[in-house]
């Protein structure tokens, strides 16, 4: 069994009276693809949303190679190595591509004001930039790198928001329903994708609605129901888990 | 190499326009010649500021800051006059950090009246305090920028001439100093956290120390231009920063336009011509808020991008002009 990266300890979210995320435990091995399921409501977002320091969890934790980063500022979860991607296309939609990418260079070369006025920094604006077209040639981007990234087509935009969470060279990636609106091609295709940031080391955890993508691409499954832990284990135990089941389709007397 | 030798000839005609100008105006002329000179700093420090996305209200009051410092340091201190003016504008950078804390917990319209709540503050403590300050008169008798000479040329800066050579040295070096940094990666940050905070922050931006940083030198070109301001009209009080010079501000930015650097200084430049030659050739002064809103009006409606967008169209036939006659004579070469 490979070390455990990412711990997600007896965590609870509450707003007000309701409790989003209650008392959930799991834990993302280094190198997997994990994917996070569960009908509407279930507390998947919030979940992403406390692990990625957008909110404060109301108790428990989250660690990451032991160190606790629950509670701390989303900037300060992204330079420990975890970066997020959000719900639809949320770009800088009226920067050019490129530029969107350069912004994500930000942790591995943060610029300097003084630096930048004088011009001591041209070496890492230089290595930015080569880092930049690097990942958009790996996402098949480069040739649109001028245009507009609010003018792309859909799954260009997508493809995009993964760019520049990767150019970032995060340890952990968390994308937020990354399948969303997309037609069978494109799913396909940000699934080879994200097998490809795999085979780069990336450890990704993904929420997700969309079945048969998720149970193509997932290593492990953690299914969540009402704010707790459902189920999980391998795509094909969960297939064929009957309280997953039940909370998909309903049980048999809700049925009747 | 075509272009690199037309774009610094353009640059040499502009200096050379800029030296002569004054020469061509009247002496009333060249005094707002002065004051134009400056408020082109105060404007283009407000672009910058509002980079990152957020509008404040009380940067005429930091541009008083400025002022108010760097003629307290030379009066109080008889510190040397052009480094008093640096002094003044680390001051108003400094009491730009200092707000930032309480002011950088607010976003949009929060921001907005916080800011001004800030400078009504600062503009009470003016009024309130004699020592230093000299309450509602204001501090008087400021010292002017000593003259010198540079080999055979000699600036006595009562001359407003002069005083406008000296402006438009230290506002150009502002300028190039602020495209310097908008055109780095801190620039590139400064609009990724306007156009989208969250995601700046999740690729790991500290996105309100971002924005106080925009905010902080801002103010303190401001502040600089409120020591240029100080020591050529040689009188300070608290009228002069009020929110009638913040609304002249706000309206420069938006007729320019706030997508280049150049858009506020032309919407500065087309305002100032429009109040001072317009309006005083033709006795309507009195009207001057009325024409103001009504340039704002339809500057909004059918521009609005602002001027800055006309020079934009214009730049772009240019080029797509110079373009078509460089491709027209490569397909010459050839044949010939």
């Amino acid at each position: 069994m490979s070390a455990k990266l990412l711990e997600v300890s007896d965590l609870c979210m509450r707003f007000g009276g309701l409790a989003a995320v209650d008392n959930l435990s799991f834990a993302v091995e280094k190198g997997a693809i994990h994917g996070v399921i569960g009908p509407n409501g279930a507390g998947k977002t919030t979940t992403f949303n406390v692990i990625s320091g957008f909110y404060k969890p109301t108790a428990g934790t989250v660690r990451l190679r032991g160190e606790t980063i629950s509670g701390l500022r989303m900037y300060e979860v992204a330079r420990r190595g975890i970066v997020r991607t959000f719900q639809h296309s949320t770009l800088f939609s009226e920067m050019t591509v490129l530029e969107n990418v350069l912004v994500g260079t930000h942790l591995n070369y943060r610029p300097n004001i003084f630096a930048a006025i004088v011009g001591w920094d041209s070496d890492d604006r230089r290595a930015a930039r080569a880092k930049s077209e690097e990942t958009l040639e790996f996402f098949g981007l480069l040739e649109r790198a001028g245009d507009r990234a609010g003018d792309l087509p859909h799954g260009h935009q997508r493809a995009l928001g993964l760019a520049i969470a990767m150019v970032a060279r995060p340890e952990v990636m968390l994308l937020d329903e990354p399948f969303t609106g997309m037609n069978p091609e494109e799913t396909n295709s940000m699934m080879s994708l994200m097998f490809k940031l795999r085979d780069n080391g990336v450890t990704i955890l993904i929420v997700e609605h969309d079945m048969h993508a998720i149970m193509g691409i997932c290593d492990v499954i953690t299914v969540m129901n009402f704010g707790k832990l459902l189920a999980k284990g391998r795509p094909d135990e969960i297939r064929r888990d009957p309280a997953v089941i039940e909370a998909y389709l309903g049980s048999a007397r809700d049925v009747a | 190499m075509r272009s690199v030798s037309g774009r610094v000839g353009i640059w040499l005609l502009l200096a050379a326009v800029l030296v002569l100008l004054p020469h061509a105006l009247s002496f009333s002329q060249q005094e707002i010649l002065v004051f134009l000179t400056i408020n082109i700093l105060l404007v283009a420090s407000y672009r910058l500021l509002t980079l990152t996305g957020e509008w404040s209200l009380g940067h005429a009051v930091i541009m008083g800051v400025g002022a108010y410092a760097s003629a307290l340091y030379t009066k109080e201190f008889g510190i040397f006059v052009p480094v008093s003016m640096v002094l003044g504008a680390c001051t108003a950078a400094l009491v730009a950090m200092i707000l930032s804390y309480p002011l950088f917990r607010m976003k949009g319209f929060y921001f907005l009246i916080g800011s001004f709540a800030a400078g009504e503050i600062i503009r009470l403590f003016w009024n309130r305090f004699r020592e230093p300050f000299g309450g509602p008169k204001g501090i008087k008798r400021i010292d002017p920028m000593p003259d010198f000479d540079i080999l055979v040329w000699q600036f006595d800066f009562f001359e407003p001439v002069s005083y406008y050579y000296f402006s438009a040295v230290v506002v150009g070096a502002s300028l190039w100093l602020m495209w310097r940094i908008e055109r780095s990666p801190v620039g590139l940050t400064f609009h990724a956290v306007h156009w989208q905070d969250k995601l700046a922050e999740a690729t790991g931006v500290n996105v309100r120390a971002y924005r106080t940083l925009a905010f902080v030198v801002a103010s303190g070109f401001a502040g600089l231009s409120g020591a240029l301001l100080a020591h050529y009209i040689g009188a300070v009080n608290p009228n002069i920063f009020d929110l009638e010079l913040m609304v002249f501000v706000l309206t420069w930015t938006i007729i320019g336009g706030t997508a280049t650097i150049y858009g506020p200084v032309i919407g500065c430049i087309a305002l100032t011509i429009v109040n001072e030659i317009v309006l005083r050739e033709f006795g309507l002064e009195q009207m001057r808020p009325f024409v103001y809103g009504l340039l704002m009006i339809v500057s909004v409606l059918f521009l609005p991008k602002g001027l800055e967008s006309l020079v934009q169209k214009g730049l772009a036939r240019i080029a797509s002009s110079g373009l078509d006659r460089d491709m027209g004579r490569e397909r010459e070469t050839p044949g010939s």
